[in-house]
């Protein structure tokens, strides 16, 4: 008697698991239904987010620190003036090492004027005292383990089921809890709606077929961005990660970011 | 143009060495002062309710005179631990989506909810059943504001019989031991809200919430002590020297315990020396120098440590006034430190950029939102609410038109 009740109740937890199993996707696309009704993403509304996965890959070999991008960020986004950016290129130097020190590299020096939005200034070092020159371009890490996701007391920004982190400016209350969880530095508070922002791979565009305004216009293609779900015979991202070994920022944070990197160098945080 | 005059700007604020991410090189921290003031006010509630539940729970019959004192102590601090959280908002006006549509893996839509808890569910309650017999009394007698006040406060219930006397004692104690876990809760979460932050070497530490609640025990005894010295010489009253030597004592113990943690904690940041950790320095040698070796390491613990340790040793042989004296200045010293402490989590966390290869000095507003003096306004404002709280519920008139009067509010 005792092993019949055990059995059926065994079959009852399978069959129940089974159901849940099978209500995930609903649950997904229910929910997607939900913040697709409730927040302010920018998308049109026959966008869903269920059907795509973005993704953004940088070449950092091919950037060649023109700050176009970052320019074309705070045009398009309208971002503010100021130390206020959604995405911004880093200039490393490596200098030689000193003669007769026994290390690798010299000194690594760093800058970002103005986000790199204007080039950069002359290089501070002779150029026969550079072991290594390269740029960095930086945007939101889109981590899989968001920790602004995370830290946000009213969940204003969310991670959408396409990918992106993004933040609903009308329900953000500006505690900069956000800014202070986020290890790369991504997110900054405007002073136009005291709220947090941050890069959302230009979500009005990409939702309507377009590139990010800084892949658009990047002219060494050191930006290449693509929807993992959709991807073309011959789709430049796919031939990336095909060619290319990746790196993130910061793997050791755990926040599995999906921009992938190739071409960096253990100086670059 | 207008890119010629943002540059103008940049370089007029000289606030940068080295690399820091373009985001982060605002004018302002992204949390001021206010942020400061916040987790200082929160720890000296938990640190005071631990101090009543010595009296309730542990029985420490010598700390009984101050018990209500220290309880409404907690109360007036916390009616202010919100608002520097408030103030501090972009949007203070979306504050209750905190409550309403909490997101609950953040640590602070979880505060609102410890703290509606604490404030509503324990320490009003206490006080409630603490005070019940005597509002019934009172409200006999009262007249004019007072009595329309203590009425209401009855909430009708004017029973003063034996039973019910005894009912409210045992609440009260239930409540207290309730309490204890949640006056950890609360402050607890505050470390959390900084230790959670793996972003941030500074910050990103399992020991960040245990050093909050120890360093809050420590300021919040080091309040109820320096509270009670000031309104006895207030009165001109005698100090119980048995009740002030046993605040000392635990005070001592207490800071005994945090200074051992926190060195604890810093003996293995630098031993492990981890990534960041060559910033650390920079921040321990130059940036916090004063805050942190200074005021943290030398008023706030070295010397109220030296003074109140001493006192453990040699108290019979230290004149009264000369132990007073010595206990009001470690006190005061400790409030100091505990304050220079939150000043070093909070703003160490923030004057280095998460590149760990720059350093930032802001520009601290004096007045505006979240200047200076809105900081010393949140951290005078609980005194003068726990002066309005002394004056309607530790009144000396109060006990003195009462025949029997209780041990419970001695003051």
């Amino acid at each position: 008697m005792k092993t019949q009740v055990s059995r059926r109740s065994a079959l009852v937890r399978l069959g129940a698991a089974i159901a849940g199993v099978l209500t995930l996707p609903v649950a997904r696309r229910a929910k997607a239904a939900v913040q697709n009704f409730f927040v302010s993403s920018g998308a049109p509304k026959g966008y869903d987010p269920t059907e795509h996965k973005w993704l953004m890959c940088v070449d950092a070999t091919k950037c060649i620190g023109c700050g176009l991008c970052a320019e074309a960020c705070k045009k398009e986004n309208g971002v503010p003036e100021g130390p206020y950016f959604r995405t911004w290129i880093e200039r490393y130097i490596i200098t030689k090492p000193k003669p007769g020190s026994v290390e690798t590299r010299g000194e690594t020096l760093v800058d970002s004027p103005d986000g790199g939005m204007h080039g950069f200034p002359e290089c501070p070092v002779p150029t026969d005292q550079i072991e290594q020159s390269f740029f960095v371009p930086k945007l939101c890490n889109l981590c899989e383990h968001p920790p602004c996701v995370q830290v946000c007391p009213v969940g204003a920004t969310f991670k959408a089921p396409d990918g992106t982190v993004l933040i609903d400016k009308n329900y953000c209350i500006g505690c900069a809890f956000c800014l202070q969880a986020c290890p790369y530095g991504a997110r900054f508070l405007s002073p136009v709606t005291h709220t947090a922002e941050k890069c959302t791979l230009c979500y009005h565009r990409i939702t309507r077929g377009l590139k990010p305004a800084c892949v658009e216009i990047c002219p060494a293609e050191a930006r290449i961005f693509g929807d993992l779900k959709n991807l073309a015979a011959d789709d430049p991202l796919q031939k990336f990660y095909e060619n290319n070994r990746t790196e993130v920022l910061k793997p050791y944070l755990g926040t599995a970011p999906r921009v992938l990197y190739a071409g960096l160098d253990e100086e670059v945080r | 143009m207008t890119t010629g005059l943002t540059n103008a700007v940049a370089e007029a604020i000289p606030t940068f060495q080295g690399y820091v991410y373009p985001n982060e090189a605002t004018s302002h921290p992204v949390w001021s002062v206010l942020i400061v003031v916040y987790p200082y006010i929160t720890g000296l509630v938990a640190g005071a309710f631990i101090m009543a539940s010595l009296v309730r729970v542990f029985k420490v019959k010598a700390l009984e005179p101050v018990y209500r004192f220290s309880l409404l102590t907690a109360l007036a601090f916390l009616l202010c631990a919100p608002l520097p959280l408030l103030f501090h908002l972009g949007h203070p006006e979306r504050c209750f989506e905190i409550m309403m549509t909490p997101h609950l893996t953040s640590p602070m839509a979880v505060f609102g909810f410890v703290y509606a808890w604490y404030l509503m569910a324990v320490l009003l309650l206490e006080l409630w059943f603490d005070y019940r017999r005597d509002l019934a009394v009172w409200s006999r007698t009262a007249t004019g504001f007072r009595g329309i006040l203590y009425r209401l406060l009855t909430v009708g219930v004017m029973d003063v019989s034996e039973p019910a006397v005894k009912l409210d004692a045992k609440m009260a104690q239930i409540l207290s031991i309730v309490g204890i876990p949640s006056a950890f809760l609360l402050h607890g979460y505050v470390g959390f809200i900084f230790g959670s932050i793996k972003a941030n070497p500074w910050w990103g530490n399992p020991l960040m919430p245990i050093i909050f609640i120890l360093s809050a025990m420590s300021s919040g005894i080091a309040l109820c002590v320096f509270n009670y010295l000031v309104l006895t010489w207030i009165r001109r009253r005698e100090v119980d020297m048995r009740c002030l030597d046993t605040m000392a004592m635990f005070l001592f113990y207490a800071l005994l315990v945090d200074a051992a943690v926190e060195t604890l904690d810093w003996l293995h940041r630098a031993f492990a020396a981890e990534e960041g950790f060559q910033v650390m320095q920079v921040m321990i040698r130059e940036k916090l120098f004063y805050t942190l070796n200074v005021g943290q390491a030398v008023i706030g613990t070295l010397l109220p440590f030296l003074m109140l340790g001493s006192l453990q040793l040699l108290r019979r042989r230290v004149p009264e006034l000369a132990r007073r004296r010595m206990i009001f200045t470690s006190a005061f010293m400790i409030l100091i430190g505990v304050l220079a402490m939150r000043w070093n989590v909070v703003m160490g966390g923030q004057l280095f950029s998460k590149t760990l290869r720059g350093v930032m000095s802001y520009k601290f507003e004096f007045t505006g939102g979240e200047g200076w003096l809105m900081g010393l306004f949140l951290i005078i404002l609980p005194f003068i609410i726990l002066t309005v709280l002394v004056k309607l519920f530790l009144s000396e008139r109060l006990h003195a038109s009462e025949p029997a009067a209780q041990g419970g509010g001695a003051v």
